[in-house]
């Protein structure tokens, strides 16, 4: 069983370019470089020295001493929230700006959320002196005006997306409109594993850095390189795709993929697209979406805007088919109560997607033995209004 | 005989209207297809609304959403579209994106076309590779022609391959862009169209994205059989007077 791409884009039933005629030579372009960029020396030299000295990695893999304790097993924390702009979306952005300059673009557009991959893109953009365009649902952009005002200051242009339900599925909408309608000079630097293929491999790859430094690490703090639990948060997937990938086949370590329940699953304000959606396609890959009867996308929930996606990325959906990850959910106050507990028993204020994966942890049990790695993917610094009202501090 | 084969044959400056089904009101799928036929339209895309449609400029898909809220779906288009044949005569093609149509199920969309008698598809998000491979035997058994795009970037060896697979015409756009935007002939797009006409394909072509007037419509037909024209006609439909709107609409170009 192969868990990654094949030769035609595929993982298992999943992926493929689901796109329009006027994406092809963009995606096309993209599709026959990509491997060859990234593997040449020089790009590589140069992407290592950038997460070291730019980003800080490697980031640590730290014992939550007290967290372990608790919960009876050895609970290493793979610390994300650590990098440059606080979270892991930096890995991606640094490898795909390195990557569209050998292309010869010279002008750089993103879809994001809460902000955080918009902060990250505007970031590298910064750094290497490229016009950046930012595509926000007009809802976020209220509800993120910190990163906003980040976004704004990095020279980023910031531009609402008003169709649709105007949160992230709509920005994404808006940034492969504006591919579309330039299609010679611009990248397009997607923040997660989905997208038509090779999207959600190229930024499996540059996320893969998080499992690769994980496993040295766990090598010289456990004497293995395979710990029995791996957990991580699944909007898109891109957190958790980094912590799997260089575990995917090593079978006997067990991956769990923490989803978004909302209000609950039967709620209707839930993300959980694994218990509620079916196969389709959606921004270029066939995967598992959130959708009506008749195909349309339905609007997903979650407190963590994050993981406010109605699908998952490709290689997920051929993980949950094949049952080589388990996915689970965990709803919106299991998870701000998780990001309490971390704070106080670690001194640690984890960003409300991370608190998905580290909430699972309650509903699992231990012998004394094993060992966990949660993937700590984002400081909680954006979401301190969240938790300020949630918590009346 | 094949309605699309013959229109082909026998026309020349070919005029084709998009337009989204369900809009402006849930009711006026049919009403619209016949006021076009009476009006001298010569060829039929009706769209199949999609909550997010990627190629689409704001007119579509702010019809799209209309549509969607009109609670128009695929069972209750194919409904309305059961007496097709009865009073509309020129070959109609259904448009939409990819996931509706996996949803309804192929098959059982390609079957519900013949039905309803109608005659091609264009799925601007289903590659050519998937069509290929999945379903182009379904489409074939049930005579479906399926229709693929053409933009300025795509490749002659593509452009010869989309060929080698279409049976009844290609959709040029006019520019590598959404829709709703002005057709501007420049010498670029001439040297593309320039293009194209030498490398005689043997499908037949028609023009779309930024037709919006007889001028650019005319424009259009020097270089090709004809042209679609989507955003201006679905922008021009008035929900109160549908019929009349359609007139007023194709005087400017029948007139």
């Amino acid at each position: 069983m192969s868990y990654f791409v094949n030769e035609k884009g595929y993982y298992g039933d999943f992926g493929g370019a689901y796109i329009p005629e006027m994406l092809y030579p963009n995606v096309e372009e993209l599709r026959q470089n990509y491997l060859k960029i990234i593997g040449d020396e020089d790009f590589q030299k140069e992407f290592h020295q950038l997460l070291k000295d730019y980003v800080g990695r490697p980031s640590p893999l730290y014992l939550a001493k007290r967290l372990s304790k608790k919960y009876n097993a050895n609970i290493f924390l793979k610390r994300e929230d650590l990098n440059h702009t606080g979270a892991h979306k930096i890995n991606n952005t640094v490898g795909q700006i390195l990557l569209a300059e050998r292309l010869g673009k010279k002008r750089i557009i993103a879809e994001t959320g809460a902000g955080q991959h918009g902060v990250a893109t505007a970031t590298v953009c910064a750094l290497r002196g490229l016009e950046c365009v930012v595509y926000m649902g007009e809802v976020d952009i209220k509800r993120q005006a910190p990163n906003v005002a980040r976004m704004k200051m990095l020279g980023a242009t910031v531009v609402p997306a008003t169709s649709g339900s105007k949160t992230l599925k709509d920005a994404t909408n808006e940034a492969m409109r504006d591919w579309i309608n330039n299609p010679i000079d611009t990248h397009f630097i997607i923040g997660s594993v989905v997208g038509p293929h090779p999207y959600p491999d190229m930024v499996g790859i540059f996320q893969s850095i998080i499992s690769e430094e994980t496993k040295k690490q766990l090598i010289e703090q456990t004497g293995s390189d395979q710990p029995d639990y791996i957990l991580a948060c699944v909007g898109g997937g891109s957190n958790a795709m980094g912590m799997f990938y260089h575990f995917l086949d090593d079978e006997q370590v067990k991956l769990i993929a923490v989803e978004a329940a909302g209000r609950g699953v039967s709620s209707g304000f839930s993300a959980a697209t694994t218990t509620l959606g079916k196969e389709g396609v959606l921004h270029g890959s066939r995967s598992i979406l959130m959708q009506t009867h008749d195909g349309q996308v339905v609007e997903p929930h979650s407190v963590s805007a994050g993981l406010d996606y109605p699908g998952i990325g490709p290689q997920h959906a051929h993980l949950f088919k094949t049952g080589r990850g388990q996915y689970v959910s965990i709803t919106d106050d299991e998870s701000l109560q998780a990001g309490l507990l971390l704070t106080q028993m670690e001194g640690i204020i984890p960003a409300i997607e991370s608190a998905h994966a580290l909430a699972y942890l309650e509903k699992m049990t231990f012998t004394g033995n094993e060992n966990v790695v949660v993937c700590l993917s984002g400081r909680g610094d954006k979401d301190m209004d969240t938790y300020m009202k949630y918590f009346n501090l | 005989m094949n309605r699309l084969k013959q229109l082909f044959e026998e026309k020349k400056n070919i005029l084709s209207i998009y337009y989204t089904a369900g809009y402006p009101n849930l009711g006026d799928t049919m009403a619209i297809a016949e006021q076009l036929e009476q009006s001298g339209a010569d060829l039929l895309e009706i769209g199949f609304p999609y909550s997010d449609p990627v190629a689409d400029g704001p007119v579509i898909q702010a019809s799209s959403k209309q549509a969607l809220d009109n609670g128009m779906d695929l069972k209750l288009l194919f409904e309305q579209l059961k007496d097709l044949r009865k009073t509309v005569t020129i070959p109609v093609l259904l448009m939409g994106y990819v996931n509706p149509m996996l949803q309804f199920g192929v098959e059982n969309f390609c079957k519900a076309c013949a039905e309803v008698g109608v005659d091609g598809c264009i799925v601007p998000d289903l590659p050519m590779v998937e069509y290929e491979e999945l379903y182009a035997e379904i489409f074939a058994k049930y005579g479906l022609s399926n229709i693929f795009l053409v933009t300025p970037q795509t490749s002659p060896e593509r452009i010869q391959k989309i060929d080698g697979i279409s049976n009844a015409f290609i959709y040029l756009l006019s520019s590598s862009a959404t829709t709703g935007q002005n057709l501007q002939v420049s010498d670029q797009t001439e040297a593309y169209f320039a293009r194209i006409a030498a490398l005689k394909l043997k499908n037949p072509s028609i023009i779309g994205f930024g037709i919006s007037s007889k001028e650019t419509f005319n424009k259009a037909c020097k270089y090709a059989h004809g042209a679609i024209v989507g955003s201006a006609f679905v922008k021009s439909l008035d929900g109160d007077n549908v019929r009349g709107s359609v007139k007023e609409f194709m005087k400017k170009f029948k007139g």
